[in-house]
Formats: C-alpha cells, sequence, structure tokens
C-alpha cells in the first residue's frame, strides 16, 4: 500500500518538474535566448527525408489512378481536344500578328517583366502544418539550394508566403492566409499603403483581409490590385497579393477595410517559387 | 526489455508525424485534419498509465514545437497535460471496450483545441472563440475520434505484443535464477 502512495507522489513530481521544464522553455525561447535553430535542424533532419519520399509516393499514385481513366472517355476528349487545336491554329496566327505590336507597346509603356529580374528556385510542398489553426508548410529545398530566411515565396503570378525557417533540405514556408501573417501592401492605382493580414475565418471564403487602406477620394474600387508595398521590411516591392473584392469605410472615417480575394489559389498549391534575392541584402548594397 | 518499448514507442511517434503532415492532410475533410498524435499519446497515457502519457506527451509536443511552433514548449505542455490526464483513466481500461478511450479522446481534443485558442488566438484579440469551435474544434474533435476507432485497435495490438514479450523475458530471466 505504502509502495503504491510512493508512485502516485512519483509521478505528480514528474508532472510538476516536467510543466516547470515546459513553462522554462517557453520563456526561454520567448526571451530568444535559447539557441533553438540546431535543435530544431535535428528535428527536420529525422522527419523531413521521410515527408519527401511519402510526397513522392502520393503524387506516383495520382499519376497511376489518373492513367485508369476509361478509353471511352480519352476518344471523348480526343475529339474535344482536336476541334481545340484547329481552334488554336487560327488563334496563333492571329496572335502572332499581334505580338509584334504587343512587343512595341510594353516598351511604349515601360512595363518591366514583373518579377522575371529576380533568381528563382522551384519548390515542392512536401508537409503541411500538422495542425489545423495554422496554415504554414515545408518545401523541399533547403540552406543547400541557397534558401535563407525572410526570402519570398510566389506561385504562379502572386504572392504564398514567407520563408520562416530553414533546414538543410528543407524550409518552412509561412503563407500570407495564416492568422499571423501581417503584409504591408499598396493598392496599384493610387500607392496607397494598407496592411493585408490573413484570418483564419477568411480561409473558408478563400479571402484576406486589408485594413488601414488611406482612400480620401473613393478611388479605390472592387477589383483593384494590391501588390506588396515599397515601404515593407521584408517584401520585395510590386509582387501582386491579389484583387479587392469588399471595401468599407471605418468607423473612423480616415481609412478603409475589407476583403480581397489572393491571386494563388491556396487550396491546390503543390509547387512554389522561391525569390532568392532578399529585400534587406538589396538595401545593403 | 524497456529499451525494447523504448524503440517501438519511438518508432510510433515519428511514423505518426510523418503520417500527419502528409497523408492525413490529403485526408482532410473541409480543410479540417484529424489529430493523430493525440491519438497516439492518449492512447497510450490510456493503456500504459501516467508515466508513459506523460513522457509521450512531452516528446511529441516537443517535436512539435520544432518542427516549427514559434514557441519552443508550449505543445510539449499541452500534450503532456492531456498524456497525464489519459493516464489517469488507465483504471478504466479493458481490452476490447472501445467506448471508454473514444471519449477520452473527444474530451483530449476538446481540451487541446480550447488551449490552442486560448493561448494563441485569444491572445492576439481574436475573441470569436463560437466560430472557431464550431469550424475547427468541433470538427476535429469529431473526426479525431473516428479515426481513434481504428488507431486505438492497432495501438493496443502493439501494446499487447510489446507486454507479452516483456511478460515471457522477465519469466526467463526468472527462471533462470
Amino acid at each position: 500500500m505504502k509502495n503504491k502512495h510512493d508512485w502516485n507522489l512519483k509521478s505528480k513530481h514528474i508532472l510538476v518538474i516536467m510543466v516547470l521544464v515546459c513553462v522554462s522553455l517557453m520563456l526561454l525561447t520567448f526571451a530568444a535566448k535559447f539557441p533553438a535553430n540546431p535543435v530544431r535542424q535535428v528535428a527536420g533532419f529525422a522527419i523531413v527525408p521521410f515527408q519527401n519520399g511519402l510526397n513522392k509516393v502520393g503524387t506516383a499514385l495520382d499519376g497511376l489512378t489518373s492513367g485508369f481513366r476509361s478509353k471511352n472517355e480519352l476518344v471523348k476528349e480526343n475529339k474535344k481536344l482536336q476541334a481545340k487545336v484547329d481552334e488554336l491554329t487560327t488563334e496563333n496566327s492571329r496572335l502572332t500578328q499581334s505580338i509584334t505590336e504587343l512587343d512595341r507597346l510594353q516598351k511604349l509603356y515601360q512595363l518591366d517583366q514583373q518579377y522575371s529580374e529576380y533568381d528563382k528556385v522551384a519548390a515542392e510542398i512536401i508537409a503541411k502544418n500538422s495542425g489545423n489553426w495554422y496554415s504554414t508548410f515545408t518545401i523541399n529545398r533547403g540552406s543547400e539550394d541557397g534558401i535563407l530566411v525572410d526570402q519570398n515565396v510566389i506561385a504562379g503570378s502572386g504572392l504564398v508566403g514567407i520563408v520562416t525557417e530553414v533546414g538543410k533540405h528543407w524550409a518552412t514556408v509561412r503563407s500570407i492566409i495564416d492568422d499571423t501573417s501581417n503584409v504591408s501592401a499598396m493598392t496599384v492605382s493610387t500607392s496607397a499603403n494598407c496592411i493585408v493580414s490573413g484570418d483564419l475565418r477568411l480561409i473558408d471564403e478563400g479571402k484576406l483581409q486589408f485594413i488601414h487602406l488611406k482612400d480620401d477620394d473613393d478611388k479605390i474600387q472592387e477589383g483593384e490590385k494590391i501588390v506588396t508595398s515599397s515601404v515593407s521590411e521584408k517584401f520585395l516591392k510590386g509582387i501582386l497579393i491579389g484583387y479587392v473584392s469588399e471595401i468599407q469605410e471605418d468607423p473612423n472615417n480616415l481609412t478603409k477595410t475589407g476583403t480581397l480575394t489572393p491571386a494563388v489559389d491556396f487550396q491546390h498549391l503543390q509547387e512554389v517559387l522561391v525569390i532568392l534575392e532578399r529585400k534587406q541584402t538589396k538595401e545593403a548594397e | 526489455m524497456r529499451m525494447q518499448r523504448k524503440f517501438v514507442l519511438l518508432l510510433l511517434i515519428l511514423s505518426c508525424f510523418i503520417l500527419q503532415g502528409t497523408v492525413l492532410k490529403t485526408l482532410a475533410i473541409g480543410s479540417i485534419s484529424p489529430n493523430l498524435i493525440l491519438i497516439l499519446v492518449i492512447s497510450f497515457g490510456f493503456m500504459c498509465g501516467k508515466n508513459t502519457g506523460l513522457w509521450m506527451g512531452f516528446w511529441c509536443g516537443l517535436i512539435l514545437d520544432l518542427l516549427g511552433a514559434e514557441l519552443i514548449g508550449f505543445y510539449a505542455l499541452v500534450y503532456m497535460i492531456i498524456g497525464f490526464s489519459a493516464g489517469c483513466c488507465c483504471k478504466l481500461f479493458y481490452d476490447d471496450e472501445l467506448r471508454v478511450p473514444m471519449v477520452v479522446t473527444a474530451a483530449g481534443d476538446l481540451i487541446y483545441g480550447g488551449l490552442v485558442y486560448g493561448m494563441q488566438f485569444l491572445l492576439r484579440g481574436r475573441t470569436d472563440f463560437l466560430y472557431y469551435m464550431i469550424r475547427i474544434i468541433i470538427p476535429e474533435m469529431i473526426y479525431t475520434v473516428l479515426l481513434t476507432v481504428v488507431m486505438y485497435k492497432i495501438f493496443l495490438k502493439i501494446h499487447n505484443k510489446l507486454t507479452e514479450q516483456e511478460m515471457k523475458e522477465r519469466d526467463s530471466i526468472w527462471l533462470r535464477k
């Protein structure tokens, strides 16, 4: 009987000690004195290779199942495609004519080739945040491929997020729809600054929130392009974030808030591009 | 004999982590995926008692922290408390009874959701608790409980195998003396 009592006391003691350990760990990381990075590297080293492999198996299986489509469907599709080819050839000949015109006009408008000037690295998403609360993901490129913390991540035409952690062959990216994400942005037509922040409640609608937009002359309409701002500390200037879908005046009558539709489809994101240039290094040069 | 159990548990933890970030994310319904790590911690806490639950929770939480949480130690604390509480229900443990672990998992997931919301969302001024409750905490709980039905049986089998082997080894040592 006495023995059993001791046992209970012991596990209680362990609990108290470990709670203290956890709390002190939290305090230490909060004060940023605990060298967490090497430990994180070890954890990533143990788990990421497997995630990478599993992901490859997943994509292979995906390809396999799509090969099982019935013959009828393929024949139908072939007919459809043939029709499309005819359509496209005529369109192509028409378009080649207008390309020269476009070139001329582009020079006229000095429309720089949006972000093609930056060096980029393509990466695949191999795992997502394990919980349901955050929208971070792991990609299969790391410091060996030249990736550093605070590099911007894009996909297609729009901003996806920012690199928050880097291992040798992996990196963690926080997407702009994450609840803790805030991006300094501006409108294209009026160059008015605003803050684009992710909100878990808007993820279902596939939207983002923007706040503190100054628009005294009511010039901003729905569909207005929002890009990253030149005053942002970490985001390169002029990367497309999305289009305004709703806008309304704040109670203070000075600024406006609203929602915007991101240019990237975050639900079906698989490959991303990491811009190797960082804002801060650019400024330093 | 203890080493073997520790090794198997470590393997289980790692495989659960790998599955959680990849396979379970593709099984997500409405962008909600079940919490396999929580099932692991609660199952073993429930089957083996407070100490195992506590340590399983601590290590699982610590790995979660290291894999990308801002604050190291938060998930370790949350999972440790849940594992320990599951261990307190160890007296209710019967072999083929599924209802109790389901109820324990449901309660554990509610605690988990509540703590994550309270510590990381409420403190940032996201006060719309009802929305988060209905959109994330409850669906996650239901999905996790459903997955428990499958996973608990697998974990139970592993646990029984390990216990059997340990018994055998202990007997053989005893006989040798």
